[in-house]
C-alpha cells in the first residue's frame, strides 16, 4: 500500500478560519488504517482543533515513533513539516526540534506500545524536561500493526481476540505522568470529539508537555466482548471528571457560567482555559487529589477522563536550559563562531 | 632491540608511578607544562584506571628535540610513588636508567636492579614535618617530587614558580606552599645525588607556534567556531570532557550580550539512544548540531544511524574509541570501532568516516565534518580514541580564518521556495546524488514528512520497487560524490622509489612516521599514506596499485582497516601485511619498526 492523495475539494461557502484557509488545508492523505479506527478520529479532531485555532500549517512540526498511531501524522496536515522516526525515539527527535526551533507548534502522535513499552524511558524523560509539546498517546491496548499482541496498557482480565487473558499490570500513562511530576495530563476518547478538540487546543497552547492519553479503539484486534478497550466498554464506563472550554487569547470570555461553576485558568500564550464540574468536585490543580480520584474511580471500573492536572507555570525545557528568546537557528554565524582574535586569546592557557 | 637507544640530553622518557585521586595529574602537568615552557617538545600520557581513588596509575613524558612523541619503549627515568606497583615500575626502567622512590618506607632488598641507579627520596617524611593536614601532606608530597626531577634534569626553576603563579593565580597562598613542597625535593635531591643526570634537559627553541591541548578540548572548539548550537551526550570515558569542553568555552563565548541568555542548547539525554535522536531532531531543523559518545554509545546508536542516514539527515557525531568489545577498558585507547562505525545500523547503510591524528586535527575536522555533514545531508562520525582525546598533544596553534562561512548545502529559502511549482525533498534535480532540503517553518510550500520507512522523492510511503530502488541507487550516487568531497590522504614520500608501502589512520601517525625515519636511515625505504577519511578516493587506489606490498598499521586485533581497504577498493588481501598493536596503550614506534624491518629483510634474503 502506498500513499493515495486527497482530492482538494473546493467550493463557495465553505468555512475559513482567519488564515483565510479552509478545513481541506489542514487535511493529509487518505488514510490507510482500518475503517472505523479511533485514530482516524482524533486525526479529524486535530485537523479542526489546528483549523480552528487559525495556525499555519507549515509551523507545525509532526512527530511520531512506529506502529499504527505513528502513521497517523500522514493523516493530517500535509502541508506541515514532520517526522516519523524510530520505534519509541520520537521524543528526542522533538527535544532537538524544540530546542533550535521553538516557535513552531511541536506536536507528537504515539501509541501505547510506542510509549509505554519500547518508549516508556523517552516519554518519561521527555515529560521530566517538560519538553513544550502536545504529546498524543492513541491508547488501544494492542498491537495492532503486528496482529494483537497485548501491549503494556491492557488492563488485567481483558480477553485477547483469539482468547487469551491478559495478567500483568497496566502501565497507565495518567497515573504515570502524575507520578512523573507532568505539568498538563488529561485523558480522553476517540469517540468524544466535543471533549478532545478543546483538550487538544489547550495543550498545544500548554507552556510545557501537554500528555493526552486518548482512548482509540481498535476495530480490527480489540473491539470485542470481554475487551476493556472496545467503543462499547468505553462508551459505558467513560467518566468525565471535570468539563473544559478552551478560549483563546483574542477572545473574550463571553459564555456565561454561574457563579462558582467555572474556573479560569490562564496560560502563557494568553489563553485560558474554563474548567466546569462535571457533577463533583474535582481539582486539577492538587496532584494528590487527581491521583486519589483518577486510583479509586478506575477500581470501579470507570475511565476517567477530562483535564486531569495542569500546573501551568513550571517552566519548559528552555526556561530551564536558559537560552535565548528567538529560535537558535535564527542565531546568524557572526554570532556564534568567536573568530581569529578570540581564539589567539583562549591559546594563552594552552602554553 | 635496535630501535630502543639510551636517553640523552632532551631525549627522554620520564614515567610517574602514582595512585589514583593524590592530586598526581596536578604535579604531572606541572612537570610537562615546564619542559614545553623552555622549548623543549613534550607530550604526556595518562594512563589511569576506571576509578576515582586508590588504584595504580601512570603518566609518561616523552622528551624529544626532533619532536618525535609517539611512545618510544622505553623508560628513562621512573618516579615510582605507588609501593603496589613498584616490582612492575622497576622491572620497566629501560638499562642505564633512573628509579626515584620514596624511602619514608624501606623497600624490600629484592627490590634492586643492577642495572638501574636507585635513588631514594623521603618525601612523605618531609612533608609531614613542613605541612599540616592529611590532603596537604598527600598533595605536596607528588609536588614535592616535580623539585626532585627539577635538580635530577635541570628544569628551569623560574618557569615552575611562573607556571604556579598563573594557576594559583586566584589563591596565591597555594603559590607559597607548592613552592616549599618543589624546594624540598629539589635542595634533598642536591644535597644527595649528582645533579644533573646525563639524561636531562636542556632549552630550546622549539614550542614556539605551539600549544599544549588535548583532543576533545580541541574538538569541542571546532563544535563553537563552526557554529554549532545543539548538542545532546550520555556521559562515558573517554567522550566526555568533550561535552565538557563546549559547555565551558559556551558559557564563555555564547551569551547573548544584551540578555545574558544561552545562544546554545545542550542536553544530558537519558541514554544515547536519546542523545543522538536530539541531534537529528535539531539538524533536521536546521541547526549545526552534534552528539559524542564511545564504543558503547556508539552501538545504542545504531537505529537513529541508519535512520539519519535515510532521512539525510546532517548530523556531526564524535566517536572518542576506547577499547572493546562490550565495556571493554573504559580508560585505554583503540581504533576498534571503524566496521562499526562504517556501517553502523542493518540494511545497506554506510557512513562518513574523518580520521583525526591528533587536537590540531580535531579542531579542524570538527568544522570539517559540519560543512561535509550539511553538504551531504548525512551523519558524519569522526573517529577520534582516548589517545588523542584525553591526553595533551603537543600542536601547531590553531588558526582561523575569519572569512570561514559554513557550508549549509543545498537549502531552499522562502524566496527560492516561492518560485517552485512543488517541492519535492528527495528529487535529484543536479545528478550528485544530494537533493534540496528545507527548514521547518520558513515556507507553505516547504513541508515535508520524512521517515525511515520506504519513501518516494516526495518523502511518502512506498513499497513500489521502482520508488524503492531509485532512492537506494541515488544514496550510493551520494556516496560517490562524498569520495570527492572528504579530505584527500597525507603522502609521505621516501628518499628513493620503493614497492613497500604503508597506510594507516589516526593516532599512529607520529609512531609511523619515527619509525619510517628510522628505517630509512637504516636503507629500508616506504612510502607512507595516511587515510584521512573514508570513503576511500583515489588517491588510495593509486597508492594501492603502485606498491607491491603494502603494511596496514593499526589499533585493533582484527585488522579492520584492512579490512574496509578489500572490501571497496581494488587490491589482492596478500599484498596487504597487517601490523595491529591493541592492548589498550598507545602504539609505540620500535613494534612498527621491528615489523617492517624484519619483513623487508625477510624478503630480501627470500
Amino acid at each position: 500500500m502506498t500513499y493515495i492523495s486527497k482530492p482538494k475539494i473546493n467550493y463557495a461557502g465553505q468555512p475559513r478560519n482567519a488564515l483565510g484557509l479552509s478545513m481541506h488545508d489542514y487535511e493529509g492523505t487518505i488514510s490507510t488504517l482500518c475503517a472505523g479506527c479511533g485514530h482516524d478520529s482524533i486525526s479529524a479532531a486535530l485537523i479542526q482543533a489546528f483549523f480552528e485555532l487559525d495556525i499555519e500549517p507549515h509551523k507545525v512540526a509532526k512527530f511520531s515513533g512506529i506502529g499504527c498511531s505513528s502513521k497517523t501524522p500522514a493523516y493530517f496536515m500535509s502541508a506541515a513539516h514532520g517526522i516519523n522516526a524510530v520505534h519509541g525515539r520520537m521524543p528526542a527527535v522533538a527535544t532537538g526540534s524544540n530546542a533550535v526551533s521553538k516557535d513552531l507548534y511541536c506536536i507528537g502522535v504515539s501509541g501505547d506500545g510506542d510509549s509505554l513499552s519500547i518508549g516508556f524511558g523517552q516519554f518519561a524523560h521527555a515529560l521530566r524536561r517538560n519538553l513544550n509539546m502536545l504529546y498524543i498517546i492513541e491508547n488501544n491496548g494492542v498491537y495492532g500493526l503486528t496482529k494483537g499482541q497485548f501491549s503494556a496498557s491492557a488492563d488485567v482480565g481483558t480477553k485477547a481476540k483469539k482468547g487469551e487473558v491478559n495478567e500483568q499490570q497496566p502501565i497507565d500513562p495518567v497515573i504515570t505522568a502524575l507520578g512523573l511530576g507532568g505539568t498538563f495530563i488529561a485523558r480522553s476518547f476517540s469517540g468524544d470529539k466535543e471533549q478532545l478538540v478543546p483538550l487538544i487546543k489547550a495543550g498545544l497552547n500548554h507552556d510545557g508537555f501537554a500528555m493526552l492519553d486518548v482512548l482509540s479503539p481498535c476495530v480490527t484486534f480489540n473491539d470485542h466482548e470481554d475487551s476493556t478497550k472496545s467503543y462499547a466498554h468505553t462508551r459505558q464506563n467513560f467518566h468525565r471528571a471535570i468539563r473544559m472550554d478552551f478560549i483563546p487569547p483574542a477572545e473574550p470570555i463571553t459564555t456565561r457560567y454561574e457563579d462558582g461553576e467555572a474556573v479560569s485558568v490562564g496560560l502563557h500564550d494568553g489563553s485560558h482555559i474554563l474548567l466546569r464540574k462535571a457533577g463533583q468536585d474535582y481539582d486539577p490543580t492538587d496532584r494528590a487529589g487527581a491521583f486519589a480520584y483518577v486510583e479509586s474511580h478506575q477500581k470501579r471500573g470507570e475511565i476517567v477522563t477530562g483535564l486531569l492536572y495542569i500546573d501551568p507555570d513550571r517552566g519548559d525545557m528552555h526556561a530551564l536550559a536558559h537560552t535565548i528568546e528567538e529560535n537558535l537557528v535564527d542565531v546568524p554565524f557572526e554570532d556564534l563562531c568567536p573568530g581569529a582574535q578570540v581564539l589567539n586569546e583562549i591559546q594563552k592557557r594552552f602554553r | 632491540m635496535e630501535a630502543v637507544q639510551k636517553g640523552g640530553i632532551n631525549d627522554l622518557v620520564i614515567k610517574l608511578a602514582t595512585v589514583n585521586g593524590t592530586g598526581s595529574a596536578s604535579a604531572n602537568s606541572l612537570l610537562m607544562r615546564a619542559i614545553f615552557r623552555m622549548g623543549i617538545p613534550v607530550m604526556g600520557r595518562n594512563y589511569f584506571p576506571s576509578n576515582i581513588q586508590g588504584l595504580p596509575t601512570w603518566f609518561e613524558i616523552r622528551v624529544n628535540h626532533q619532536g618525535h612523541l609517539a611512545r618510544s619503549g622505553r623508560v628513562d627515568l621512573m618516579v615510582a610513588m605507588n609501593a603496589e606497583t613498584y616490582r612492575q615500575d622497576l622491572h620497566e626502567v629501560s638499562a642505564g636508567g633512573t628509579l626515584v622512590y620514596d624511602s619514608t618506607w624501606p623497600r624490600g632488598t629484592t627490590l634492586v636492579r643492577d642495572d638501574v641507579e636507585i635513588l631514594g627520596v623521603p618525601l612523605a617524611r618531609m612533608c609531614n614535618e613542613a605541612f599540616t593536614g592529611v590532603r596537604a601532606r598527600i598533595l605536596m608530597k607528588n609536588i614535592a617530587y616535580v623539585g626532585v626531577l627539577a635538580a635530577l634534569l635541570e628544569i628551569d626553576m623560574d618557569v615552575l614558580r611562573t607556571l604556579l603563579e598563573e594557576t594559583f593565580a586566584a589563591k596565591p597562598q597555594l603559590v607559597d606552599s607548592n613552592l616549599e613542597a618543589i624546594d624540598l625535593g629539589f635542595r634533598y635531591a642536591k644535597a644527595h645525588f649528582v645533579c644533573p643526570l646525563d639524561t636531562r634537559l636542556e632549552r630550546l627553541d622549539k614550542t614556539d607556534g605551539h600549544i599544549l591541548i588535548d583532543g576533545n578540548t580541541a574538538a569541542a572548539l571546532g563544535c563553537v567556531y563552526a557554529g554549532a548550537t545543539f548538542a545532546a551526550w550520555y556521559p562515558i570515558t573517554p567522550s566526555t570532557s568533550l561535552m565538557d569542553g563546549f559547555r565551558n568555552f559556551c558559557e564563555h563565548l555564547r551569551k547573548d550580550p544584551d540578555t545574558g541568555k544561552n545562544r546554545f542548547c545542550i542536553v544530558q539525554a537519558e541514554d544515547e539512544l536519546g542523545a543522538i535522536g536530539m541531534t537529528i531532531g535539531a539538524g533536521w531543523s536546521g541547526a549545526r548540531a552534534f552528539t559524542s559518545t564511545s564504543g558503547p554509545g556508539v552501538s545504542l546508536m545504531n537505529e537513529f544511524l541508519g535512520f539519519a542516514y535515510f532521512a539525510e539527515i546532517p548530523l556531526v557525531l564524535f566517536d572518542v574509541q576506547r577499547a572493546g568489545p562490550s565495556t571493554g577498558m573504559p580508560t585505554r585507547t583503540q581504533q576498534s570501532d571503524l566496521l562499526a562505525c562504517a556501517f553502523a545500523s542493518h540494511g545497506d547503510t554506510r557512513h562518513v568516516l574523518l580520521f583525526p591524528s591528533n587536537p590540531e586535527e580535531c579542531f579542524r575536522f570538527a568544522v570539517k565534518a559540519f560543512d561535509l555533514a550539511e553538504r551531504l545531508q548525512t551523519p558524519v562520525i569522526v573517529m577520534s580514541d582516548l589517545d588523542i582525546g584525553m591526553n595533551d598533544w603537543m600542536c601547531p596553534n590553531l588558526t582561523w580564518d575569519d572569512g570561514y562561512r559554513p557550508d549549509r548545502g543545498k537549502v531552499l529559502d522562502a524566496e527560492a521556495l516561492q518560485q517552485l511549482p512543488q517541492f519535492l525533498r528527495y528529487e535529484d534535480k543536479d545528478g550528485d546524488g544530494i537533493c534540496y532540503r528545507t527548514y521547518p517553518g520558513v515556507h507553505p510550500m516547504g513541508g515535508y514528512f520524512t521517515r525511515g520507512s520506504g519513501h518516494n522523492e516526495a518523502a511518502r510511503y512506498t513499497e513500489k520497487p521502482d520508488e524503492y530502488q531509485e532512492i537506494m541507487d541515488r544514496l550510493t550516487r551520494k556516496f560517490a560524490t562524498a569520495r570527492e568531497l572528504v579530505p584527500e590522504p597525507v603522502l609521505l614520500e621516501a628518499t628513493q622509489p620503493t614497492p613497500w608501502g604503508v597506510i594507516s589512520i589516526g593516532g599512529c601517525d607520529g609512531a609511523i612516521r619515527e619509525a619510517v625515519e628510522m628505517l630509512g636511515e637504516k636503507g629500508v625505504h616506504v612510502d607512507y599514506l595516511r587515510i584521512l577519511a573514508f570513503p576511500f578516493g583515489t588517491q588510495v587506489q593509486l597508492f594501492l596499485d603502485n606498491h607491491e606490498r603494502i603494511f596496514v598499521v593499526e589499533q585493533n586485533r582484527d585488522a579492520q582497516l584492512k579490512s574496509l581497504l578489500c572490501l571497496e577498493m581494488d587490491v589482492v588481501n596478500k599484498r596487504l601485511i597487517s601490523i595491529l598493536h591493541y592492548n589498550g596503550v598507545p602504539i609505540d614506534c620500535p613494534m612498527i619498526y621491528t615489523a617492517i624491518y624484519e619483513q623487508v629483510k625477510q624478503s630480501a634474503a627470500a
